[in-house]
């Protein structure tokens, strides 16, 4: 556990409780982002090049983007009256404590059945490039079909919208 | 061709000035001292190229608009620039009242944070380049697609509704674009099969005939190169698809509320852009630092990449003064009817060239392609258009 990797941890976490303790909406989406970021170079410090840089473009260059744009077309940015606390928080605590408490349970149980390896592997993006290609093509062609679903429910919505305004 | 010692030294001098500075230190401090120099001197360099641009820019467009550009600071104008920043810098800088604080501060931070961070992977010369990153071309994406988060923070945190009309066209502008961007440049990573820079531009230094490989010289490169040109234009925010600071109708668009340093930051980071898009047109398609003509590979590879990059400047001022502004309705259309299935039929025809294999079939075959489509699809985009025997009208 090094001193890079506390850094980086204390951003992501600094970022995501940002994102759910601000009061304003659109502060909360680029707390959201300095947290994706966190996670974008948690994964460069692991030598995972292709991993780091694709999270940023993804999350950051569209979803982030994608969200911004949500607040911006609505009136999100307003915070309610109430405010942003809902007055279930104990239940929702108790049971995200217990979905925390089982998944870690189950990450430490199955640690030890992990292959030991020496070293730390270096992956290359031509080696990713073959396996996705290779072993795993059908779980690509899979998203791909789904992401062309996606894009044509998003088209469709849309004209949808249009022709009931007319 | 064996280079001559004095002209290899020249090639390699910035890498030998770095080398001799360096060994002044503890080789425990070596390496880092090597990339402070590195980042020091693209720091230094780009701002200052920035600087001369804004010059040929306003003389530029003043030539093509038949009037003289700025004439009275320096000879023919060139000391404009010093009196731009020491402007810049003393004039007040005004943050709305009902504005954001925090994000109004940070987004000029943002963009010009993110936008230096492109040049990191950008080979300017042979061994030049700051940072060798095997997944190279998909880190400058990146950070490209973070500029994009600057532009919106500052149009929100102004608080205009002016600022946040511009900040939506460029964001929406922005992202249709970065599709075919990222499309056009797939096709050069598949005919090399890395996403490293130097790899591409190393499979572009080779000659056939004394003339080079590189990537413009082939169907599918050039068609990719137009649409990388088009949405390079784009994703700038620059004439013909300037709308979002369009100065005649948003008042300046996202960046109305800066005044003062802020705005010459953004300013900085728009031109920074230009010249890192650039530079990484000029390594996919044009061929790096690498010479046009096999008996020119002795003048140093850093004079041939940055002699690519103002042309390429060049050209962008060109466009500016040349084409009308484009309208954010036929921008968007541009990009998803047109642009966008011209770069994935791109990617077919260059599957095609890889497996029709060596000899002049597979240049007649894609180039064919390339051609019909383009004339096919701006037939049918033509379709609703009826244009007539222009009418004059005159001032009576």
């Amino acid at each position: 556990m090094s001193f890079v990797f506390f850094l980086l941890a204390t951003l992501t976490v600094a970022g995501g409780l940002a994102a759910v303790l601000l009061k304003n909406t659109v502060h909360c989406a680029l707390a959201l982002t300095v947290a994706f970021a966190g996670l974008a170079f948690l994964f460069l410090n692991l030598d995972a090049q292709f991993a780091g840089f694709a999270q940023i473009l993804v999350y950051i260059g569209a979803v982030a983007i994608l969200v911004v744009f949500a607040i911006l077309l609505t009136k999100g940015s307003e915070t309610p009256k109430d405010g942003v606390f809902s007055h279930t928080w104990l239940t929702g605590l108790a049971i995200a404590a217990a979905v925390f408490a089982v998944l870690g349970w189950a990450v430490i149980e199955t640690a030890p059945m992990l292959p030991k390896s020496t070293s730390v592997p270096i992956v290359t993006v031509a080696q990713i490039g073959n396996a996705l290609m290779g072993r795993y093509v059908l779980p690509l062609e899979i998203v791909a079909v789904l992401l062309t679903a996606a894009l044509i429910g998003a088209v469709i919505v849309a004209m949808h919208e249009k022709e009931g305004l007319e | 061709m064996q280079e001559k010692p004095i002209f290899e030294t020249l090639d390699q001098i910035f890498v030998l000035l770095k080398h001799w500075l360096v060994s002044f230190l503890p080789t425990a401090l070596q390496p880092a001292a090597g990339v402070v120099i590195s980042v020091a001197t693209i720091v230094c360099l780009f701002p200052a190229l920035f600087a001369l641009t804004t010059v040929f820019e306003r003389k530029g467009l003043g030539r093509i608009q038949n009037r003289i550009g700025p004439n009275r600071v320096g000879p023919f104008g060139l000391f404009q620039p010093v009196a731009d920043g020491i402007k810049s810098l003393t004039k007040e800088d005004i943050v709305p009242l009902s504005a954001d604080a925090v994000v109004h501060f940070l987004a000029p931070l943002v963009l010009v944070v993110t936008v230096f961070m492109g040049f990191a992977v950008l080979p300017m010369g042979r061994n030049m380049v700051l940072v060798e990153m095997d997944a190279g071309l998909l880190f400058y994406f990146a950070m490209g697609a973070s500029t994009e988060l600057s532009v919106f923070m500052a149009g929100w945190s102004s608080r205009n509704k002016y600022s946040l009309m511009g900040a939506m066209r460029a964001v929406a502008q922005m992202i249709s674009y970065e599709v075919p961007l990222l499309l056009s440049s797939v096709v050069v990573v598949m005919m090399t099969a890395s996403l490293s820079l130097s790899d591409i531009v190393a499979a572009q230094s080779k000659y056939t005939w004394g003339l080079p490989h590189w990537y413009i010289f082939t169907p599918w490169g050039f068609a990719g190169f137009v649409m990388y040109a088009i949405a390079t234009t784009a994703e700038t925010n620059r004439s013909p698809f300037d709308l979002p600071e369009g100065e005649s109708e948003l008042v300046a668009g996202y960046h109305t509320e800066y005044s003062g340093f802020k705005f010459a930051l953004f300013f900085l980071g728009e031109y920074l852009a230009m010249f890192s898009i650039s530079g990484l047109g000029t390594t996919l398609f044009l061929g790096g630092w690498s010479a046009p003509l096999s008996s020119l590979t002795w003048v140093p590879s850093w004079i041939w990449f940055f002699s690519k990059l103002m042309l390429s400047i060049f050209v962008f001022i060109w466009l500016r003064g040349t084409l009308p502004r484009l309208r954010q309705d036929q921008l968007m259309n541009f990009a998803w009817k047109f642009v966008l299935p011209m770069c994935l039929l791109n990617l077919l025809v260059a599957g095609l060239w890889r497996f029709l294999g060596d000899g002049w079939p597979r240049w007649v075959v894609c180039s064919a392609i390339l051609i019909a489509a383009y004339v096919a699809m701006g037939k049918m985009e033509m379709r609703s258009e009826h244009f007539g025997p222009r009418s004059y009208r005159y001032a009576e």
